[in-house]
């Protein structure tokens, strides 16, 4: 009886991977980062129209831990990150897995800017060298990267302006076919200020209020994470779960109870910045591998 | 009917009345966004080939086409023919019905034939198939490094990519569905 093969011939890619992990678990600890775990298992999650969560006995597996996250803030931790597995119903594609490794960290006292400058740290003590190659694309990875906000992304690579898009529902397309592949083609991207309407847990622009400060974060077109300057206005929070969680029922998804520990303890949560990476993405960009299969011991269909 | 949850490279959908074959598929999601079904669809009867992309919500219909056992007999210059075993018809099958699937036809072996009406028009193979290494680069003494691997080409002309201790003449098992290296066939 030989070794399955299929697995046996991951073993540099599962090598890289246990690196990275590692570098990301000292970069948070060594700038004061507590590291946590929060249950998978939850009685329900933020509710967003398109996120599906799996069910367990009742309750749902966790879709990202960002509830339970910031109520850790809100009771007074100021520097927090988890790196847990998540799982979202029937996503599966070359960069998609239905369970799959997600690094969260948030600070208090600061608003979506510093994140940006955290992850051109991250990125720097990831790859010191500062250059990567990705499937043939060669990025500089000097900072400070390049800020476009979403308006602009669709002027400048978009067949039609951000408003057409929204005004024809098709925002979701433009995006993803047009515009995503030729964002960080150079030099990563952070593309910011997405519609407000986008940004279920996002805070408003202070100025700007129909755009959220919320950013993704591109690199050779992968989308690697996404990052908000927290909601903090318990009033404004539970209108959105309303508008949200209606959308979902009215897609017949199973309903979510409101969270209302959740929502009772943002009264006490002080400014903050959040921000969820795909750890998979990230591996797949470190390593210069076409799909996400290629950087876990186990997709789906193995098991 | 079907969902965008049964779409994936294989499914076969009726669009216009003729059965169509996902021969390319990708899911994506821009982040908070909806999910996007990117298809590139193979006409099963013309052959012709064209990209789509479904939302998800959409519903389709599925191709249902008759499957028929049968035996692949040999392949002539109309393409390759295969029998039924129950009332001996013939029927051929031609390159582009086939595809990469053609390199896994072995003599005698037994496949379902899909059938529009009268016409074969696709084909399912067993799981697995074993075929001959003709080509390999030779091992190198001392490389024993699980994972390492190495392109090799089998009789039937398929180049795969093997692990660094299959040599000429070893029978190896291929997954049909994947085209992938499974294992090496003890003789």
């Amino acid at each position: 009886m030989q070794g399955n093969w299929a697995l046996a011939k991951k073993r540099t890619r599962l090598e890289q991977r246990a690196r990275i992990a590692q570098t990301i678990r000292s970069f948070f600890v060594a700038r004061d980062f507590l590291e946590v775990e929060t249950p998978h298992r939850v009685p329900g999650n933020a509710p967003e129209a398109h996120i599906d969560a799996v069910q367990s006995e009742g309750w749902f597996l966790h879709t990202s831990p960002e509830l339970c996250m910031k109520r850790l803030l809100a009771a007074g931790y100021p520097r927090l990150f988890q790196l847990c597995r998540c799982w979202r119903a029937a996503e599966r594609g070359t960069r998609h897995l239905p369970e799959f490794a997600m690094l969260e960290w948030y600070v208090t006292g600061c608003d979506y800017h510093i994140l940006m400058e955290q992850c051109e740290h991250l990125l720097d003590s990831l790859r010191p060298e500062g250059l990567l190659t990705y499937q043939g694309q060669k990025i500089d990875l000097q900072t400070p990267w390049e800020r476009l906000t979403v308006a602009d992304a669709f002027d400048r690579y978009g067949s039609r302006s951000l408003q057409q898009a929204l005004a024809e529902d098709r925002f979701d397309e433009i995006i993803s076919f047009e515009i995503e592949p030729r964002l960080g083609s150079h030099k990563p991207t952070f593309l910011i200020e997405y519609p407000s309407e986008l940004a279920a847990l996002a805070r408003r622009h202070p100025q700007r209020p129909h755009v959220a400060e919320r950013f993704e974060l591109y690199i050779a077109g992968l989308e690697l994470a996404n990052a908000f300057s927290e909601l903090t206005d318990p009033v404004e929070q539970r209108q959105r779960f309303i508008d949200e969680e209606a959308s979902r029922r009215n897609a017949g998804k199973p309903p979510y109870p409101s969270p209302e520990n959740f929502l009772r303890e943002l009264e006490t949560m002080p400014e903050a910045a959040g921000i969820a990476l795909g750890l998979d993405r990230l591996v797949m960009l470190l390593t210069d591998s076409a799909t996400i299969d290629e950087v876990v011991a186990f997709t789906p269909e193995l098991l | 009917m079907l969902t965008c949850s049964d779409l994936r490279k294989g499914t076969k959908l009726m669009i216009d009345g003729e059965p169509h074959v996902i021969v390319q598929f990708d899911f994506t999601k821009p982040g908070k966004g909806q999910a996007l079904y990117k298809c590139k669809l193979r006409n099963m009867i013309t052959g012709a080939l064209f990209d789509r992309t479904y939302r998800s919500g959409e519903s389709f219909e599925p191709a249902a086409l008759e499957e028929r056992d049968m035996q692949y007999l040999y392949q002539d210059e109309t393409g390759y023919v295969f029998m039924d075993q129950k009332n001996y018809e013939q029927t051929t099958l031609n390159d582009e019905a086939l595809g990469d699937q053609k390199y896994f036809l072995v003599d005698n072996m037994e496949v379902k034939i899909l059938m529009f009406g009268e016409r074969g028009i696709g084909i399912t193979l067993p799981n697995f198939v074993n075929l001959r290494v003709t080509m390999a680069e030779p091992w190198v003494k001392g490389d024993t490094a699980a994972g390492n691997n190495k392109p090799a080409t089998v009789e039937t002309g398929y180049t795969l990519q093997v692990p660094s201790f299959v040599e000429e003449g070893t029978l190896i098992q291929i997954d049909t569905r994947t085209g992938e290296y499974v294992t090496r066939v003890k003789e």
